[in-house]
């Protein structure tokens, strides 16, 4: 009986990894097929020799590697602002006792709720009123200081370091944001890290508002730069498959060598609720 | 010579002292304020702000160039009345429950499954199921188009065995569709195909949040159930699901949250004319049309705020119901 049921149980948990990471395969196997090989019946399912081919088209149409770097370049900077000052508000919840304090937490909490979209309008009217429309800025400066990320750091720091910690470096005669650098800041590193991860993947993933506010090819990032391929008439899939695989990359290969710390990170605010 | 001096000030040290001990004293009260404070101002800039305006812009005609002019509730009434508006919404909503109850029943399943002492490697399909949604949605969906493809399409493919099947042809006929099947080309396939989407991408999440959920559940409740001679299933139904609650609250309550703001697939998939009789156009997707298509930003943010109050509308519904289930 249990030797049926763990058949039976693999079966499906296979079977589900399966339909999971087809479309991860299938879209390496698509980036190095022509076009006239992606449209073939029935479906190509192992690679081809068009990989370069690909390439070559793919940079014709839009410079891809400047659309990575712009995509690296705002998920870095999105990600060391929020650890920075996540880190900090999340030292200050967890470390001391203030007045309003609650109400400070429950309201950076609710925060959390308000759905992106109500702000999405205005956002951009005020990136345009700034001058911002069109530049890499747009997209990480107003993310800085997220609820989720000081929720999250402040749960580990809690848990992490002791207060008396804390008064022994005063005692030594630390400043209190000497502690939050030198004492606080070395010990959280796994909480930052997935934090980091975290901040970096839905940076990177963002569609949106690059959408939005990125007007130029140069200034796109991957999602705008691929959806702009899409657009175009005869649209080379061939190329656009090498695009997606190319951006999905660096992502999927992080995420396979972190992905305990990832999922945890992601998931610790349902946890502590 | 040292005499005068020390009468002239008589104790330096505990003075320093004092003072140093008042500015320790102020400078620890006022540091967790300091610390806090980047985000409070960063989110009445950011996030405040912007929602204020917003709420303002409702009320206004405005197409970002010209002078905003007052036009009181028009927006409102407008949108209240506009079919497409309504439509958007029911498409939004449709999408989401084709999608939403699948996500979490599997997610559900699937947890249950890899957190029992069967299956061994639990982390290899977490890992796995979980890829989908750390990629890009604009990535996948790009691949997904290839894969809802009529005439070239993996899934068509997948399905060419079953047409020999008798009760295939029968259920083709009886969803008055035929193969190969136009995923994204026929009104009626539209929503199931972008819910599949869907699924596919977000069944790992759900599954990720149910599986902390079970692994924080207390092993020996187990045990002593079993002593009790409860069966598997009731183990799951009795026990697991019951102290799954909250979890399930949190997931549902995100998976309405996301699923009302459906915007990348769609977009992706068909553009921003929503597909065939717009079958796919989400209100978000409408709300990008409106606001940055036709530049029309009072009904752009008079949808945002409409979409708003349902969106809290059916998070309040849904702790209802739990409230409700949880009392029965």
């Amino acid at each position: 009986m249990t030797r049926v049921a763990k058949i039976l149980l693999y079966a499906v948990l296979v079977t589900g990894v399966v339909i999971t990471v087809f479309p991860f395969f299938w879209m390496f196997v698509l980036a190095t097929l022509s076009r006239r090989e992606i449209f073939a019946y029935p479906p190509n399912l192992w690679f081809g020799s068009y990989l370069t081919e690909n390439y070559e088209n793919l940079m014709n149409f839009v410079p891809f590697l400047r659309n990575m770097w712009n995509s690296l370049y705002i998920a870095a900077m999105a990600t060391v602002t929020t650890l920075f000052f996540c880190s900090l508000g999340a030292y200050g919840f967890a470390m001391y006792d203030f007045k309003g304090k609650e109400f400070l937490f429950a309201f950076m909490i609710g925060t959390i709720m308000i759905p992106p979209i109500l702000g999405t309008i205005p956002w951009f009217i005020m990136m345009r009123f700034f001058g911002w429309v069109d530049q890499a800025r747009a997209l990480w400066v107003p993310g800085m200081a997220s609820a989720f990320g000081i929720f999250l750091l402040r749960q580990y720091i809690e848990s992490a370091i002791p207060r008396a910690l804390q008064d022994a470096a005063r005692i030594d005669g630390c400043s209190e944001i000497r502690i939050y650098w030198q004492v606080v800041l070395p010990l959280v590193g796994p909480g930052l890290g997935a934090l980091g991860m975290v901040t970096f993947i839905g940076s990177w993933n963002n569609f949106l508002g690059a959408l939005i506010i990125l007007r130029s090819r140069v200034t796109y990032t991957i999602p705008v730069a691929l959806s702009s391929l899409q657009g175009m008439i005869s649209t080379d899939y061939g190329a656009v498959m090498i695009g997606t695989a190319l951006g999905t990359l660096p992502i999927l290969i992080a995420f396979l060598m972190a992905s305990n710390q990832i999922i945890s990170g992601l998931t610790a605010g349902a946890l502590k609720e | 010579m040292s005499q005068p001096q020390a009468s002239a000030n008589p104790s330096p040290q505990p003075r320093q002292n004092r003072i140093a001990y008042q500015y320790d004293k102020w400078q620890r009260k006022l540091a967790p304020y300091m610390f806090i404070s980047p985000f409070y101002l960063f989110f009445a800039i950011f996030g405040l702000f912007p929602i204020i305006f917003s709420l303002y812009l409702s009320f206004h005609r405005w197409d970002a160039i010209g002078p905003m002019v007052f036009v009181g509730l028009e927006n409102y009434s407008f949108l209240v009345t506009d079919d497409w508006f309504w439509m958007s919404l029911r498409n939004t909503v449709v999408i989401g429950l084709m999608t939403g109850v699948p996500q979490h029943v599997l997610g559900l399943v699937l947890a249950y499954m890899i957190n029992s002492k069967l299956v061994k490697f639990p982390n290899f399909f977490r890992t796995s199921y979980f890829m989908p949604y750390i990629t890009s949605t604009v990535a996948l969906t790009l691949v997904f188009s290839i894969i809802f493809g009529t005439r070239y399409g993996a899934l068509n493919y997948l399905l060419e065995p079953l047409q020999n099947v008798g009760g295939f042809q029968w259920l083709l006929t009886q969803l008055n569709l035929e193969y190969p099947i136009e995923w994204l080309g026929r009104a009626h396939t539209i929503r199931p195909s972008l819910a599949m989407l869907m699924t596919w991408r977000w069944v790992g999440w759900n599954m990720v949040l149910y599986l902390a959920g079970l692994q924080a559940i207390p092993g020996d409740l187990y045990e002593a159930a079993k002593v009790d001679g409860a069966s598997n299933f009731q183990l799951f139904a009795k026990i697991s699901v019951p102290l799954l609650r909250p979890m399930m609250l949190f997931a549902f309550t995100m998976t309405i949250i996301g699923q009302m703001q459906t915007f990348d697939e769609p977009m992706i998939l068909l553009g921003t004319g929503g597909g065939v009789n717009q079958a796919g156009m989400t209100t978000v997707l409408y709300l990008y049309r409106t606001s940055f298509e036709w530049m029309d930003f009072g009904t752009g943010a008079a949808m945002s705020y409409l979409l708003f109050l349902i969106i809290i509308a059916f998070s309040l519904l849904n702790f209802k119901l739990f409230r409700r289930g949880e009392r029965d």
